[in-house]
Order: C-alpha cells, then structure tokens, then sequence
C-alpha cells in the first residue's frame, strides 16, 4: 500500500485493522485496515456498494464487525453503540440525511449537547441555578454553531424546511455540538451546487483548523482531491490504495476501479 | 401554552388571569354542590384521569413509545394504597407515606414493562403493552390463593381515607358555618397534586430530557448517533409515566374506599388512551382538555339521553349506554377526520401531520 510517510501522523486518532463484515452471503467488507492521524482530512471513496457506508456504520456501532479491530485514541473500542461512540468523540451525518425534521434547526443543535450536559429528572423539574445555567448554555453553543456553518438566521425554522444545502450544514453543526474529536461525514456534498460545495470545502477547511479530525466519503473527485491529506479508496469491500489524493489518481486499480478494466490487448 | 401575545406582553395581565382561574376553581366544587353532589364527585373523577392521562403523555406523547396496559400502573398503585391502610392485612399507614411508596412500585413496575420492550415500537409494542395491562389485571383476580394478597375479585374494602392534618378526608367538615363534604375536600386535593403534576410535566417537557425523548420520537437512530442512550430514556419514560399512575391510582383507592380488578379493564386504558390522543398528544393542555371531556361528556349523556328519548319518542327505546357509547366513537371518528391531531394539538404534533413537502 502506498502509504505517505508524511501523513502517517505520530499518534493516529483511529486505527482499523482488517475489519470484516458480511451480510448473510453477501460480503461487504473483507480485511479493511487504514488509521487516521489526529488533524488529518481523511477521504474514503470508492463505486457505489463498494462498502463505504457500511464501513461507517461499523465505525459508528450501528453495525458490529465479524473480524477485526478499531482503536480510537488508542484504546480499543470494547461493546461500541452508537451512543458509546458519540460520547468516546466520534461524531457523524448521514448520506441520506437524518435530522430531526419536525424540530427547529435550533432544537436539533440543542439535541447534539446532550452527550455533554448532565441535567436529569431533578435538575429539570426543580429547575435549580445549575439547570438553567447549563440550559442557557446549551442554547449559547448552539447558537454560536448554527452561526460557525453558516445558517445562524434559520435558526428557528423546522429542519425540514431548510434547504438541501442547509440541511447537510445542519446535520455539520448538529455533530459537531457533540464535541467531536472525529467528525465523520457521509457524502456531505451529495445534492448541493458549486457555490455550496465551495462553501462546505471552506467550512471542513475551518473544522479541522480548530482542532477535529475529519473523515469523509465523498464522490466528487474534485472536491476529495482539494480537500483530503489522504484517500483511501475502497471497491469490492477491500482497500485497494491509499495515499495521497494525487499518486491515488494514478494508481491503476483506483482507475481499474471506477472506469473498469481495460480489454484484452489494451495496456492500463 | 399558546397565550395571546397581549398578555405574554405583559406579566401583570398574565398574574391577574392566573389569580382569576385558581378562584374559579376554588369555587367551582361549591357552585357544582348547588347542581347535584353528584357533579363534584364526576370533577374529582375527571381529575384524577387529568393525572392519569398526563403520565401517560410522558409515555405517549414526549417519547413516542404506544403503551395500550397503560392502566396496570394505576392499579399498581391502587393496590398498593389499599393493602397498606387497611384492614386487609390491618397495616395503616399515612397517605404521605403510602402514595410515594405506590408510585416507588408502579416505577418499578413501569421498568419491568420497559426492559423487554426496549427493541419493539409502534404496533409490537403496542401488543405486548395490552397483554402486560391484562396480566396485571389477571394476577390481582388470581392472587387470593394460597396467600391471599389481593383478595381475588371480591377486592379490597374500608381502605383508609385520607387524613390531613385531624382532618378526616372521608367525612363532612365544618369549618365555621360550612359544610364541607368529603367530595369536596378531595377535589381540593387532587386539585393541588394535579398542579404539581402539570409543572413537573411542562419542566419535563423543556429540558433537557424533555429534548432527548423528542429527538428518539424523532428518529431514533440518529438520536442514538448523537449520543443519547436511547435504553435509558426509553426507561426512564416508562417509569416517569407509570409513577404519576401509582399516585392516581392511591388518590382512587383513598377516595373510593374500595377497589377490584374490575376498576383496570382493558376499557380503562383506551379511555385514558384516548383522552391523550383526542386532547393532543404532547400537549399538556390538550391532555387535560381530554381528560375533562370524556370524563364529563358520558355523564352528561347519562342525565340527557332518556329524557331526550322520552320527549321525542314519549318512551325510553334505546339504553343510554348504548347511546353513550355509539356517541362516544361517533365523537372519536369525527375528531380524527377533522382534527388528527387532537383538540389543542402540540406544535410539533400539527407538524408532523402536515403532508411533508420536501420529503425529509
């Protein structure tokens, strides 16, 4: 694997080590391994149903791996729920977009502090100095990152009445209430416009500059080229390159992968 | 509550409108005792189904989760009253002590019926809450033997009422020239736990928690992605709503002075069901609406429905529980053609039942 030692960061943020997974016959992934160092882009592309999202959902503990390891901050990921995971750091969106859609864009940020706020039963009825206080802060954060990925004005609109745009923006700020130290994305630029995906580029840009690692799949190669430090490209469930953007773009299988293999007689 | 912007504008107003409501309803038995006894005892009863209904909306109506035994709690608590301050096993303890302790057991009860269910929503877990209902039922009319602790069908009679402070709950007052039934206090009673409940339902409602049961109502997937233990919520709505029916249920034992099995059919929870459902389901004035017209509406029916044949027709033809309940489901049906989503619908219930345009 062409790994790039430059990116090959000293301390990675998460390690997977041939990570199995199989739906009765049908396998979906077979000995997948990358680690991802702390401040990276990390990109993981690949055709469709070559396993990306299920990758995900393994990372996310939606699904449970049949073989293999993960290691986020070194530790191993021991019994992983989704909750589990969201409190251990690693926040995500979905490819097909999970907001709560009856609630204000507001009230969805809010949901995201919940991992990192205590008020229980008491504290909610009693509403004690405490309470409020930690209520009045929930909504200040959300605020402020409604206004971070741009759509501080939207704020008490139902989600499902933003845009498709605002709605991935959304989910963003939704994630990143939760404190992450890995956001993971599921193709964040998926229906959006030129002007949009410039905007997001510049928005993940200012993500990781303030300290979260990120992890997305994306398909527009134009967008995963400028953005990643480093791509790993998955087809049939296996990684068949990893490494930066541009040796990726040249490497045969990844060209193999997408556009098929060349007929006999024809040299790649 | 949705307050008209006039007085959310000014506080003085809203104090004045509050101050006016609670002498209304200080009055309200003394004018009902002038109409009939009758009517202030049918007031108490609406209340206590407030109560029942407002617990059941923590269930329902916040985190989403159909519960159709929802009646098992109050009889939980029910029994729970009656067996401790009563000549059943001649244990008499306070009711201070007796309605925490009930609402303690129909908590636990209330996760009993959640840890299994956990997985399950919508119609499955409508199923297994209906045979939970109707095991707690079957248990109270069977366990007479071979110790007998809930003595069968015949139930449990001369159950304590309630005394405050020398003053015995169960008999008639008089303080200076008034009588004071025991009907009478009891609605000032259940008046003040009703209060209580109402802010506890509304703190609830916006926290935190409140929130947290709103996004697994929700999607609840994505509610568990960031970060919420959707087994621990679920749980603690369980035993939120199956507390408030243990409290119901030791204010009815203490009232009537005599419960059985036969006060927890099926029929019970469908009625407190429906009261959430017709009311509007997450919304706490909405419930208690509910909660007051099918509690009153059916007795009205009882006082009209003869008479009403008997001008027309010059004789009674049909029995006024038939009318009763044809009316009742006839109401039912009409409700949910024009208004799915309950009298006084809660904002995000009105939402939800628009035809989503942009197909999130």
């Amino acid at each position: 694997m062409a790994s790039e030692p430059l990116a090959a960061a000293a301390a990675p943020i998460l390690e997977v080590e041939r990570i199995g997974k199989r739906f009765g016959g049908l396998v979906a992934l077979t000995d997948v391994s990358f680690s991802i160092g702390r401040g990276e882009i990390y990109g993981l592309i690949g055709p469709n149903g070559a396993g990306k999202t299920t990758l995900f959902n393994v990372l996310t503990g939606i699904y449970r791996q049949d073989s293999g390891a993960i290691r986020f901050e070194g530790a191993p990921l021991a019994n992983p729920t989704p909750d589990r995971i969201a409190k251990l750091g690693i926040a995500r969106t979905f490819q097909n977009i999970r907001l709560f859609a009856n609630l204000s864009a507001l009230e969805n940020v809010m949901i995201g502090r919940h991992v990192r706020t205590r008020a229980g039963v008491v504290g909610a009825v009693l509403r004690d100095r405490a309470t409020r206080a930690e209520e009045a802060a929930i909504e200040r954060r959300a605020r402020e990152l409604l206004r971070y990925v741009g759509i501080a004005e939207r704020g008490n609109e139902l989600a499902r009445h933003l845009s498709y745009g605002d709605q991935r923006r959304l989910e963003i700020a939704r994630a990143l209430a939760t404190d992450p130290k890995l956001l993971a994305l599921d193709e964040p630029a998926a229906g959006m416009n030129a002007t949009e995906k410039l905007d997001l580029r510049k928005l993940l840009e200012a993500i990781r500059r303030d300290g979260t690692t990120v992890l997305i799949i994306e398909h527009d190669v134009r967008l995963v080229m400028g953005l990643c430090d480093r791509v790993l490209v998955l087809d049939y469930g296996r990684n068949i390159a990893e490494g930066a953007p541009r040796a990726i773009q040249k490497d045969p299988r990844v060209i193999d992968a997408y556009l098929g293999k060349p007929r006999e007689g024809g040299t790649a | 509550m949705a307050l008209p912007h006039s007085i959310r504008a000014n506080p003085r107003l809203k104090w004045i409108g509050v101050a006016l409501i609670a002498a209304t309803l200080l009055a309200l038995p003394f004018a009902l005792a002038s109409v009939g006894t009758a009517w202030v005892r049918i007031t108490n009863f609406a209340i206590l189904f407030s109560l029942l209904a407002l617990g059941l909306n923590i269930v329902v109506g916040f985190a989403g989760l159909l519960d159709l035994g929802y009646i098992a709690f109050y009889a939980v608590g029910a029994y729970t009253y009656a067996l401790l301050a009563s000549p059943h096993f001649n244990v008499h303890l306070p009711w201070w002590a007796i309605l925490p302790i009930g609402a303690a057991v129909a908590c636990v009860f209330g996760v009993l019926l959640g840890t299994p269910t956990l997985k399950l929503r919508g119609d499955y877990l409508a199923i297994v809450t209906l045979g939970f209902g109707e095991i707690i039922r079957i248990f109270l009319n069977n366990l007479s033997e071979p110790f007998n602790l809930t003595n069968g069908p015949k139930g449990i009679s001369t159950i304590d009422s309630i005394h405050v402070m020398g003053i015995d709950f169960g008999n008639m007052t008089r303080i200076g020239g008034l009588a004071v039934s025991g009907t009478i206090k009891y609605y000032y009673f259940l008046l003040a736990v009703l209060v209580v409940v109402i802010v506890v339902n509304l703190r609830l409602q916006d926290s935190r928690i409140g929130r947290a049961w709103e996004a697994i109502r929700e999607d609840e997937l994505a509610a568990r992605s960031m970060g919420i233990n959707t087994r621990n919520m679920k749980l603690l709505a369980f035993a939120m709503g199956a507390s408030f029916g243990g409290v119901a249920g030791g204010m009815f034992s203490a009232i009537q002075g005599f419960i059985s099995p036969e006060s927890f059919v099926l029929t019970e929870s469908v009625m407190v069901l429906s009261m959430v459902v017709l009311g509007g389901m997450g919304n706490v004035w909405g419930v208690i609406l509910g909660a007051i017209l099918l509690s009153f509406v059916p007795e009205v029916l009882r006082y009209t429905v003869e008479p009403v044949q008997r001008w027309m027709f010059g004789r009674a033809l049909v029995d006024p529980e038939v009318i009763r309940m044809l009316l009742f489901g006839l109401a039912m049906v009409v409700m949910m053609l024009f208004r799915p989503a309950g009298l006084l619908p809660s904002a995000l219930r009105k939402r939800e039942l628009v035809a989503p345009e942009d197909g999130l």
